[in-house]
């Protein structure tokens, strides 16, 4: 709801919705009222990095999960491969990989379809600047009861597969340093391959959307929160898509690599961390490149522009018609990183397939152990991007240090760029209308931000927007929600 | 020497020796009184209070009490559920009980107890002590966030495996289980195999490196609550666990 206080040079708006968590914008003014700079702040502070100092190693996986409960299986993920470093234990059994990549996949199933179905879609069905009380979940559900239906269903698929593999749903506890604690049985799988067929076929229609929403409305996406950027992900040894295990590969706007599958143990080398005083969260960059050049984007967007192919053939198909669309270049459209989403759920489903089929999920072989290791680094694609877990570990088995770089930080300023590209476009005088809120909150949730992950926070905070003049003085504040404040 | 008698719990007429206390006969009988600190083999201390029940009308922890001929002992009352269940809810809010990353939910007693008596969240408000963790031993960890002062693992150390490892130290809220070395439990002739590391009822005593390896759904307590494995088996189950 929008609630607006004026008081002559100041106006309030409520939270940015539809997001995970919650963030504020401030948009700053020179004096001729032209935008110089937008900020996301992130005010929000949760202290994982802290609070997992002195607890036993083989707690993480299921502690740090804990951050999140949209897509804990990538945290869950992210640092049990982190210890199987630690116990020696990182060329897991084919059973232990394949049962982890199938929790990991039904997490990208469920998290994008969430994302797409009930987050988005309510924008791209009705327009950005519908009638909020329409624009909503209630709304698609309204009236497109299929697509909802849709949304619901390839969830609750993803999540049956997140049980299977890791006992429960949500902050299960199969990922174990070295392996897993169980395997998949006979019967499990086989409830799993009856409803396949037509999670495939949904995934196929939300793709089919997703593109020819893009394609239909490139004139005005073409140019919306768009902006030339570095792209970083992991990739296979041949370059391919990999969102469970690889190396990183970094690309400039040009589709130039900046390098190439460095093994992420060695991460610090290359990606470094910018703290800013206005917000909790930080701003990762390329070392190389410094801190003004180097920032990049993740996601889904990112892992499209950067990967040499998909090894799933539909997905590779897609992929195609997408590069089709900029001839071979990086995409710079912050709106395309839904189109690349869609890509990944079909993808997504199309290795739930591979894996189903597998006689390795019913191995028995789930756990291994080597040589003790004290420091550690695990990374995963979680559906938002990259994810970096860094750990040392003292000879007590007691964790000493830990430092998360999540998704949304690796995409800290591409969000800032976003909002700022789209409040040049579409700010008028001194104060935030309806529309230019609207796609404000457009842009940043195409990044499918998880703002509490990102600071590791926890609370209420709404997304507001200020807009301030060049001595930092308020003239106009607007947010959503509940919070508004 | 030992004789038969009769006593009754909830109305219910079971046989019982003398030389056995009450939570002894109940569990020969089948009928489960809820406990935290009693343990097989162990002389029954009645720290936890838990199994408290009305003997004649008057409070008594069962672990500790003798039976005598035409006891009548109420178990399952609505009272007695609320007392068990303040007395629950006063060792969560006592301690640092975090079960969503503790690797002994699922099999803590603790945690089995409270899903047993319906405790959802403690009434009281969280007291959060400062409590340390213990890792010095290589094998066994120590993590005082999650003792109940059940006193276990004192007596086990004594009296199953010959030691003397554990013992209470401090007083009211600095009380601790303390070990018989300066530097912590590393210092000490504590083997992981010890009795002392497998009787803990909670995530206070764990041996290293194995959590989780229990996947959800074949834990103790996720195929039935606490005490069903007396009632289930009422001639020949053990008095705990």
């Amino acid at each position: 709801m929008a609630n607006v206080a004026t008081n002559g040079k100041r106006i309030v708006i409520s939270p940015v919705t539809r997001v995970e968590g919650h963030g504020k914008v401030t948009i700053l003014l020179d004096d001729d009222n032209k935008v110089t700079q937008a900020r996301l702040h992130i005010v929000e502070f949760r202290g994982f990095e802290r609070f997992v100092q002195g607890r036993p190693f083989w707690e993480i996986p299921v502690l740090v999960q804990r951050l999140c409960g949209i897509c804990p299986v990538s945290h869950h993920l992210a640092a049990a491969k982190a210890m199987d470093r630690i116990v020696g234990g990182e060329k897991l059994t084919p059973t232990a990989e394949k049962i982890r990549r199938l929790m990991h996949y039904g997490q990208t199933l469920q998290s994008h379809a969430l994302h797409f179905f009930h987050l988005v879609s309510p924008d791209l069905l009705f327009g950005f600047d519908a009638d909020p009380e329409i624009r909503n979940v209630i709304g698609v559900a309204r009236k497109f009861p299929e697509l909802a239906v849709q949304g619901v269903m390839m969830r609750k698929y993803g999540q049956e597969l997140i049980k299977a593999t890791a006992g429960k749903k949500i902050h299960g506890t199969g990922a174990i340093p070295g392996g897993v604690n169980k395997n998949l049985s006979i019967e499990e799988r086989d409830g799993f391959l009856k409803d396949l067929p037509q999670i495939v076929q949904w995934a196929r229609s939300a793709l089919k959307l997703a593109k020819e929403y893009t394609s239909e409305h490139l004139k005005e996406l073409a140019d919306f929160g768009t902006f030339e950027s570095n792209h970083l992900c992991l990739v296979g040894p041949s370059g391919e898509l990999d969102l469970y295990h690889g190396n990183l590969r970094a690309i400039d706007a040009g589709g130039k690599t900046i390098f190439d599958q460095v093994d992420y143990q060695n991460y610090i080398d290359y990606i470094a961390e910018e703290v800013k005083s206005w917000s909790y969260m930080k701003f990762p960059f390329i070392k190389s490149l410094g801190p003004e050049n180097g920032w990049y984007r993740v996601g889904p967007l990112a892992r499209i522009n950067a990967c040499t192919f998909i090894d799933t053939p539909e997905a590779e198909a897609a992929r195609q018609e997408f590069k089709a669309l900029t001839g071979g270049k990086p995409n710079a459209m912050t709106m395309a990183y839904h189109w690349a989403r869609m890509i990944e759920l079909l993808h997504a489903a199309e290795k739930i397939q591979t894996l189903l089929h597998d006689p390795d999920l019913q191995g028995t072989d789930l756990v291994v152990k080597g040589e003790r290791r004290y420091e550690t680094v695990g990374l995963v694609e979680a559906p938002r991007g990259t994810l970096f877990h860094h750990y040392e570990v003292n000879e007590h088995d007691q964790v000493t240090r830990c430092n998360l770089i999540v998704s949304t930080t690796n995409n800290n300023t591409p969000m800032n760029r976003a909002v700022e590209k789209v409040a040049r476009d579409y700010l008028s005088g001194t104060t935030i209308t309806e529309g230019l809120l609207n796609r404000v909150e457009v842009a940043i949730r195409a990044y499918d931000p998880c703002l509490s992950c990102a600071t590791h926070a926890m609370g209420q905070m709404p997304l507001a927007v200020e807009l301030r003049d060049r001595r930092g003085e308020l003239l106009d504040r607007r947010a959503k929600g509940v919070d508004a404040r | 020497m030992t004789d038969s008698i009769t006593i009754s719990i909830d109305g219910v007429e079971i046989p019982a020796e003398t030389h056995h206390t009450i939570l002894e006969a109940a569990d020969k009988a089948g009928i489960y009184i809820p406990r935290l600190c009693a343990y097989p083999g162990l002389k029954p201390n009645g720290s936890c209070r838990v199994c408290t029940v009305l003997v004649n009308g008057r409070p008594q922890t069962a672990c500790t009490t003798p039976v005598m001929k035409g006891m009548v002992i109420q178990n399952e009352t609505p009272e007695l559920k609320r007392l068990r269940s303040n007395l629950i809810e006063m060792l969560f809010v006592e301690g640092n009980h975090y079960c969503m990353f503790c690797e002994k939910s699922g099999n803590c007693e603790l945690q089995g107890m409270a899903y047993r008596l319906g405790i959802k969240t403690p009434h009281f408000p969280y007291l959060e002590p400062k409590r340390e963790i213990d890792a010095t031993h290589p094998d066994v960890l120590i993590d005082h966030n999650r003792c109940i002062f059940c006193g276990r693992c004192i007596q086990a150390s004594k009296t199953f495996d010959g030691k003397n490892v554990f013992q209470y130290i401090g007083r009211t809220r600095n009380k601790k289980v303390g070990v018989n070395a300066d530097d912590g439990l590393g210092e000490t002739d504590f083997a992981a195999t010890d009795r002392a590391a497998q009787v803990c009822p909670v995530g206070a005593i764990l041996k290293k490196r194995v959590g989780f390896k229990i996947p959800i759904g074949k834990r103790i307590y996720d195929r039935s609550p606490i005490g069903s494995e007396i009632e289930v088996q009422p001639k020949d189950a053990g008095s705990a666990q």
